[in-house]
């Protein structure tokens, strides 16, 4: 899934942000390459979600850079991305009407749509749900509607905001193994979680944020057995509330 | 989907517009102004039909205050019109708006007031003295209010005394700016005194109480006259079609019609051009 | 009460009898402020979304603008229609004025605002929920007001019933442009200000109960409809 001028690596060089008075993100600086799972870790409040907004293009900087490689406009640069929010947004439609929709948006030749919609959504499971309202699904089916419609759009680069946070264990583990399924396609996965256990299953590479600070980056295994850092530590022994 | 329905019904909207448009600019009827007495009474009702039977011409009537009409006439958004304010329809024409004003009929005013008359005009003779009457006595008296020919006429007699009764407005005398049926509405409702046509009080029918208590004084002859609007000054009017209009009222045809027109047995209108 | 009772059976009588007079007004009513409505929605829908979703300068006036003309009167309307459509005024040459048309375009001209600021409204709240996701697919202008409009559309069918109400009721504008003319640009409202100044109340107030009748139906119709298409696609 990687287009023939690659988007990635990102680099985030001294990112501020900045809500009225208050400073929210200090100094990130971290570089994110291909082929690894980043999941941006930390308790509540740690600046997670906005790290993801501004990576994607939801919000602007304060201050610092977020370079794509190739570095075209943002309007290019997003059309190799895709997000899924925590809580998922469904249009007023049926739930191939949403992916449909997606495919509108993004130019698919009429023709293709529909048997692109329909594999999407047979890879999420919902085929038996295509004409159901989206709005009438359950959470789970409605989170793996959303990452259907971000599967037609082949990502380079896939954000999820805690997708599971509100989700059962059942439906949590068939979203996980969606997402893992992007990542075999080759989308580069850029997830934030609080989840540690998630995590540890999902992740190569940990962002650990804390307070809106960067404290450490490193590979999981080292992050989860070894932790840098006073804060990491007592996060992963679930001491670290916020 | 969206867009596909939007653009048809825009094309749709625009193509029966212009339609729309074109139909008037063609061969549409003539447009008569005229007042709500003739109106309200029936009588334009009664006597357009055999006009347009005749000369296959259809005519439409816009219904508003004889000083309303004039305007449309200035403005040249009628082909003719039909007032009753004599000096008004010659200062119309003098000043180069209408073409020439011919007499067609008459009528006469009433004053018409609550069966118990607390100003007590009933067989009064000059309109004028009941007038009088009822300022002295406080007895609420409904005017037109509204620059009208009927409107005019009042204020003729109220010049004829020594009363203004302007200074009374909103008290006993009550301005109701309206046209004629709905100025008799309010006097009908207030148990009051007003000047009316004889026409649309024979054809009113939410008359309460109230009756005709004076009238035949000169004063109250009420003349109507019609006028072609100027097509030198508006070359689009529809001027030989509203002429052939001028020559109907005015020929036997027209007048007999208008004597003809009858409600409970009156006639309404007197034919009176020569 | 003898009048009111008067009233319900002249309305019931022209109901049955179907008389073609009475029908031809009824028709022009109905003709005359779908128009309108549909003109109004043709504007007021995507001019509602653009001002709900794009920052210009002048933003907040236009908002202000679009609320206070909800309440436009409808009498000074149809005076400035008039003035416009006067052969005299500057659209003289159309020669539209006492016609159908020109009743059109005054009602229009009270409905779009209502329409308008409404569908902002209702706009501004569905793109609080829709976003990010819009965002997130970098839709372009045509795309998301075209999203937008679409996904509301049950409660942009209450804002059309309300465009409707505002139009068929009014008699203001359309007597002034249209001049009440008999077989011509006579409509409901009108004939009932006729009825009532001939003192015909009993008949006038029945003209006024079928037009109350008309109104309900085409409410009706339109309640149920949406309500059906609704359940169907879940609006939650």
């Amino acid at each position: 899934m990687s287009a023939p001028q690659s988007i990635l690596p990102l680099e985030i060089r001294r990112l501020v942000f900045e809500s009225g008075d208050t400073r929210l993100l200090h100094d990130i600086d971290v570089t994110l390459s291909a082929g690894r799972r980043t999941i941006i870790l930390g308790p509540n409040g740690a600046g997670k979600s906005l790290l993801l907004r501004l990576c994607h293009g939801l919000l602007k900087p304060t201050s610092g850079e977020i370079i794509w490689r190739g570095a075209g406009t943002r309007s290019r640069v997003i059309r190799h991305q895709a997000m899924v929010f925590q809580r998922p947004v469904m249009l007023r439609r049926t739930a191939i009407g949403n992916i449909l929709h997606t495919l509108r948006i993004r130019d698919v030749p009429r023709r293709e749509r529909r048997e692109r919609a329909e594999a999407a959504l047979a890879l999420a499971g919902l085929s038996h749900l295509a004409n159901r309202p989206a709005r009438l699904m359950s959470g789970g089916e409605q989170q793996r509607l959303a990452l259907a419609r971000a599967w037609v759009t082949e990502p380079e680069v896939l954000f999820l905001d805690e997708p599971t946070a509100s989700l059962d264990p059942a439906a949590t583990r068939t979203v996980e193994s969606l997402v893992e399924g992007f990542h075999a396609a080759g989308t580069k996965i850029i997830m934030a979680t609080h989840d540690l256990g998630q995590a540890r299953r999902l992740a190569d590479d940990i962002v650990f944020l804390h307070k809106g600070r960067l404290l450490e980056f490193t590979p999981a295994s080292e992050f989860f057995e070894n932790p840098q850092t006073p804060e990491a530590r007592a996060f992963t022994q679930g001491e670290l509330l916020w | 989907m969206v867009a596909r329905i939007i653009r048809c019904a825009t094309a749709a909207l625009l193509f029966s517009f212009a339609l729309g448009v074109s139909a008037q600019a063609q061969n549409g009827p003539i447009t008569l102004a005229s007042t709500t007495s003739t109106e309200n009474s029936g009588l334009l009702g009664a006597i357009l039909p055999q006009f347009t039977a005749e000369t296959g011409i259809p005519v439409r009537v816009v219904a508003v205050g004889t000083g309303a009409a004039l305007n449309i006439g200035r403005q040249g958004d009628a082909d003719i019109l039909l007032v009753h304010a004599r000096s008004d329809e010659d200062a119309f024409v003098t000043a180069g708006y209408g073409a020439y004003r011919r007499d067609v009929m008459f009528n006469d005013f009433v004053i018409v007031g609550p069966r118990d008359d607390p100003a007590n005009i009933s067989g009064m003779q000059d309109a004028s003295r009941a007038l009088t009457r009822m300022a002295e006595t406080g007895s609420t008296f409904v005017s037109r209010g509204d620059d009208s020919g009927t409107h005019k006429a009042e204020l003729r007699l109220w010049a004829e005394t020594d009363i203004d009764p302007q200074s009374a407005s909103g008290g006993w005398y009550k301005e109701s700016g309206s046209g004629m049926g709905a100025t008799l509405n309010t006097a009908a409702g207030l148990g009051a005194y007003t000047l009316t046509d004889r026409g649309t009080w024979l054809s009113f029918r939410n008359r309460g109480d109230m009756e005709i208590l004076l009238e035949g004084d000169p004063p109250l002859f009420n003349p109507y006259g019609v006028l072609l609007v100027n097509p030198k000054r508006h070359p689009h009017i529809r001027a030989d079609d509203a002429e052939k209009l001028v020559t109907w009222l005015t020929s036997s045809t027209g007048q007999a019609a208008i004597a003809a027109f009858r409600v409970d047995g009156h006639q309404l209108f007197f034919p009176n051009a020569e | 009460m003898d009048t009111f009772f008067h009233a319900f059976a002249e309305a019931g009588a022209l109901l049955a009898s179907l008389d073609a007079d009475f029908l031809e007004i009824v028709g022009l009513s109905l003709r005359v402020s779908l128009s309108a409505v549909a003109i109004a929605c043709l504007i007021g829908f995507p001019l509602g979304a653009a001002v709900a979703l794009y920052k210009f300068p002048g933003r907040g006036v236009v908002s202000l603008l679009l609320n206070t003309f909800m309440g436009l009167p409808p009498v000074v309307v149809g005076l400035i229609v008039f003035l416009m459509l006067s052969r005299s005024g500057p659209l003289g040459v159309l020669g539209l004025l006492f016609t159908p048309t020109a009743m059109i375009i005054a009602q229009a001209i009270l409905v779009t605002p209502i329409v308008a600021a409404l569908t902002r409204q209702i706009v501004e709240d569905l793109w609080r929920e829709y976003g990010d996701h819009l965002r997130s697919l970098n839709a372009g202008p045509i795309d998301t007001l075209g999203t937008l409009i679409y996904d509301a559309r049950f409660s942009l069918a209450t804002v059309v019933l309300a465009g409707f109400g505002r139009a068929i009721a009014e008699v203001g504008a359309v007597m002034i442009v249209g001049g009440n003319i008999d077989h011509a640009t006579r409509v409901m409202t009108t004939a009932i200000a006729l009825e009532t100044s001939k003192g015909n109340l009993a008949t006038a107030l029945g003209l006024g109960i079928v037009l109350l009748v008309i109104a309900l139906s085409v409410n009706a119709t339109v309640q149920i409809v949406n309500n059906a298409s609704a359940r169907k696609a879940a609006l939650a």
